[in-house]
Order: structure tokens, then C-alpha cells, then sequence
């Protein structure tokens, strides 16, 4: 049984829920650091990041997963989850609250406003052709030189990966297709469970 | 090849948004209070309900100078209000690059008859519902969110509680009926059979449902949230309220952690006077903003 929670503070909880599922784990909903304990993985939904980098402030999870991620809990972040997992942002709010852990720095709405959101097929390293639903979505101004870049779009990476954490711009749990969640689950936790790298 | 504006992109747009509080703003000031507070997005307006109530006349779109100026000032998206059935000032707000279009009775109707064909428009559009027939005939013509109206800018949440009540237990029912019966449900509900019975397989819409009007204390939002909305609009409760930092603030977190009653609590302490309000049962039913839309 791969327990992997989904950051509920906000945003598209339900909608992981489901893909995970469907992936073979079993999800968990976390809200309170007590949620945290005993997950094999997690998921950081999209949403507002701005709004859930203050909740997992306030409600004392920033802290915890923090610690969590840089001790190995395989992560993976869309959209706004992301901006939460990069190490650095550009055009986001200065005091802006994020776990870091991805030696990435992401550009926030990147592509522009709502108007500006679109669906595009993607080539996904190791997954396969993907249809990318990318809403108000970050991309990444700069890889470091241990994030391995999965997707781009243009010159910009969209799907990269760092070891135990995996971030995407779009967001595949808006698409009914499970196989970026399969793809965390039965890689990157699957190896972190095996302690392989 | 890049695809914008189609219903996934809208409607997951809104799916963004569960679980948060969507603030009305007149001033790029405001709008950065409730960034911080945490709100998910920001609905930029001259004048907040409550103030729309007391000044009466005839009430529109915002100046793009003034939408403009909140755009710049806050990274969360920021909504802007049309009226029912002016679908030029839809096309101007789309224009300006805001992120969702709210078709609103809050604002003075341009149509009597007709609603926008949203279904033409890149940009997104919510809409408010008093029942689920309501609700069903704005997402046919195109709405990817639909937020429960109540009584907008009253401090008085009965209306959004009801609203809400009676779309949710609605769709309850449908869930309980056979395909013949769902013909009939469509046609009562005065609503498209297609939507009637995707809902009855969901069990719920096939859009996010937000609720809104009357909202004004942390309580009255985790209310909202504990009877099935998936977010909640408040309009004049923070603003005009006596500390709309620590209001704003308030709500966001109750929201987030609407089961939990003693966070609610918490929360609730030492937020200052709540908007003063005015009871629903003592306005007349032209009064009503919620009676607006067809």
C-alpha cells in the first residue's frame, strides 16, 4: 500500500485524489502536520501558491514538509505546487512562502493572464506523448544542473525532475489521464522505497 | 498547436480556486489586503454591494483605468463584473486581460430577456444561481463557474443559504431518478437534458460551485463551506467591516479549515465590528438583486 498525500489547503484536491487512485495509491488528504506521518509520497496541487504558501504557514506545515522533502519524501508539485517545490521565483510576491528543494527558478503566469491559458500536446520524457492543460501556469527560467528538463514548451521547460521530486507546469490531473501520477508513484516512490536514487 | 479559451481551460481555471475566499476590491490598497490575507483571487469594482444598495441608480462595468490599476497591483487573478446580457462590456473586459468575467445581477441588467453567449468568449465567465435550472441554463450557454446568489451587499447570509440549500438538494434529487424520469426533470428545470444528466452522474454540477451575498464574519464562510460550496465570494463583509486585514484574514483560514470548530474559534476573536447590514425580510422584493437573471 504507497500512501501519498495531497496538500489540502486549497486548490484541486479532488481532482489528485482521483489520479492517484487511479495510479494504484492510496491518497491521503493533508491539513495538519499530524496528516504527514507515515506517507510514502506527496502531491502539491495547483491552485493559488500565494494563497498556500501563508496556509502551510499558518496552519504549521511549512516547517515539517520542509524537512520532510530535503530528507528524501518523494514530491510532486502542478502548477502552483511548482512554484512551491522551486528554489526561486521570479515575478511572484517577494515574501512569498515556498519548500524549495527544485534547484529551478520559476516565472509565475508566464504566459500571461486567463486569455492567455491554453492546451497543447506535449512530449513527456519517459511517459510519453501528454496533453498539457496549462492555466495561468509558471515555467522555468533556469534548470540547475542536476534538474533533468522532461517537457518544454518552446525554449521553456514545463516538466522537469530533481532526484525525488517532480514538478510539471500543467496539469494532468485535469485530464483524466493518470500516467504523470503513475509516473511519480511508481518511480519516484517506488525507488525511494526500494532506497535506490 | 496551442488551444485557447475551451472549456477545460475555463472551467479548470476555476477548479484552481476551490477551497478559497474571492474578495471584492475598489482600490489597488484593497486588493493587496486581501492578497495578503491569502484570498485566491480579487473581483475588482467601483463600489462594493452594500455601497451599490445605498446609492442607487443605474450600475456598470468598472473603468478599465481602475481594473488596471489592481491588475498591477496583486499576482493572483483579478475578476471584473458586467452586466446581465452586455455582452460589449464582456468583450471590453476580455480586452483588458482580466481573468474571469462575472455576469452579475449585482450590477444594473442591460437585458431583460437574454444572457451573454459566453461560449464565444476566450476569457471565463461565472455566473450567479438561485436554483439548479438557473444554474444549468448559464453553464449551457457557457459559464465555467456558477457561484449561489444571495442577498449581495445585506451582511445577511439567509438568501445564500437557501440558494445554496436548494441547488444541492436539487441535485440530491436528480441523483435519485431513472433515465425516463431525468426527461421530465430536464424539462421542469427548464434545462438542457445533456447537462440534466451529466449532473445526475456527478452528483454535483459539472462546474466548480462557489456561494456568495451576505457573507460577513469567518463563521458565515465555514457555514458556506460545511453545506457543499466549494468557495465562497465575500463582497462588502470585509471592507466595510472595522478591521478588514484581520477580517479578511479571518475568513481565509475558516475556509480552509471549515470543520474544525475550534480554529473557527480562533479565528473569530477580536475581528472588530462586522458589517452592520440589513436584514433581508425588511427589504421589498424589488429590493432583491438575487430576482435578477432569467
Amino acid at each position: 500500500m504507497t500512501r501519498v498525500g495531497v496538500l489540502a489547503l486549497q486548490g484541486d484536491v479532488r481532482e489528485h485524489v482521483a489520479a492517484l487512485t487511479v495510479a494504484g495509491a492510496v491518497p491521503v488528504e493533508v491539513r495538519r502536520p499530524t496528516d504527514l506521518e507515515g506517507l510514502d509520497g506527496i502531491v502539491l496541487p495547483g491552485g493559488e501558491s500565494t494563497t498556500m504558501g501563508k496556509l502551510l504557514r499558518i496552519f504549521e506545515l511549512l516547517g515539517p514538509l520542509r524537512s520532510l522533502l530535503a530528507g528524501g519524501l518523494p514530491a510532486y508539485g502542478t502548477c502552483a505546487g511548482m512554484i512551491l517545490l522551486a528554489s526561486e521565483i521570479v515575478d511572484g510576491r517577494r515574501d512569498q512562502e515556498l519548500l524549495g528543494g527544485l534547484d529551478i527558478t520559476v516565472r509565475r503566469n508566464a504566459f500571461g493572464s486567463q486569455v492567455h491559458s491554453f492546451e497543447a500536446d506535449l512530449d513527456v520524457a519517459g511517459v510519453g506523448t501528454v496533453h498539457g492543460v496549462f492555466i495561468r501556469a509558471p515555467w522555468v527560467e533556469r534548470a540547475g544542473p542536476e534538474v533533468e528538463v522532461l517537457a518544454s514548451v518552446g525554449e521553456h521547460p514545463v516538466a522537469v525532475r530533481q532526484g525525488h521530486l517532480l514538478a510539471t507546469s500543467f496539469h494532468p490531473e485535469l485530464t483524466g489521464d493518470e500516467r504523470m501520477h503513475a509516473f511519480f508513484v511508481r518511480r519516484l516512490v517506488a525507488q525511494a522505497e526500494g532506497g535506490a536514487s | 498547436m496551442n488551444t485557447t479559451g475551451t472549456p477545460l481551460v475555463k472551467r479548470g481555471m476555476a477548479e484552481q480556486l476551490k477551497g478559497g475566499v474571492i474578495m471584492d476590491v475598489v482600490t489597488p490598497e484593497q486588493a493587496r489586503i486581501a492578497e495578503d490575507a491569502g484570498a485566491v483571487a480579487v473581483m475588482a469594482l467601483e463600489r462594493v454591494p452594500a455601497d451599490i444598495r445605498r446609492d442607487g441608480g443605474v450600475s456598470r462595468m468598472s473603468d478599465p483605468d481602475m481594473i488596471d490599476g489592481i491588475k498591477a497591483e496583486v499576482t493572483i487573478p483579478v475578476m471584473a463584473k458586467a452586466r446581465i446580457g452586455h455582452f460589449v462590456e464582456a468583450q471590453v473586459l476580455q480586452a483588458i486581460g482580466v481573468d474571469y468575467i462575472d455576469e452579475s445581477e449585482v450590477l444594473t441588467p442591460a437585458d431583460y430577456a437574454h444572457h451573454i453567449d459566453k461560449t464565444v468568449f476566450t476569457v471565463p465567465f461565472v455566473c450567479g444561481a438561485t436554483n439548479l435550472g438557473e444554474a444549468l441554463r448559464r453553464i449551457s450557454e457557457g459559464a465555467a463557474m456558477i457561484r449561489s446568489k444571495g442577498e449581495a451587499g445585506t451582511g445577511d447570509v439567509s438568501q445564500a443559504t437557501t440558494h445554496i440549500r436548494t441547488i444541492l438538494g436539487q441535485i440530491k434529487k436528480l441523483t435519485t431518478m431513472d433515465s425516463t424520469e431525468l426527461f421530465e426533470a430536464a424539462k421542469e428545470l427548464r434545462a438542457p437534458i445533456e447537462l440534466v444528466r451529466e449532473t445526475a452522474e456527478l452528483g454535483r454540477l459539472p462546474v466548480v460551485l462557489f456561494t456568495a451575498g451576505g457573507v460577513a464574519t469567518p463563521a458565515d464562510a465555514a457555514m458556506m463551506m460545511q453545506l457543499g460550496a466549494d468557495g465562497v465570494f465575500i463582497g462588502s463583509g470585509i471592507f466595510k467591516s472595522g478591521d478588514p486585514a484581520a477580517r479578511a484574514r479571518a475568513c481565509v483560514e475558516a475556509t480552509a479549515y471549515y470543520q474544525d470548530a475550534e480554529r473557527i474559534a480562533k479565528v473569530s476573536r477580536g475581528l472588530g465590528e462586522a458589517m452592520v447590514g440589513i436584514a433581508v425580510d425588511s427589504l421589498g422584493a424589488g429590493d432583491l438583486l438575487a430576482n435578477r437573471g432569467w
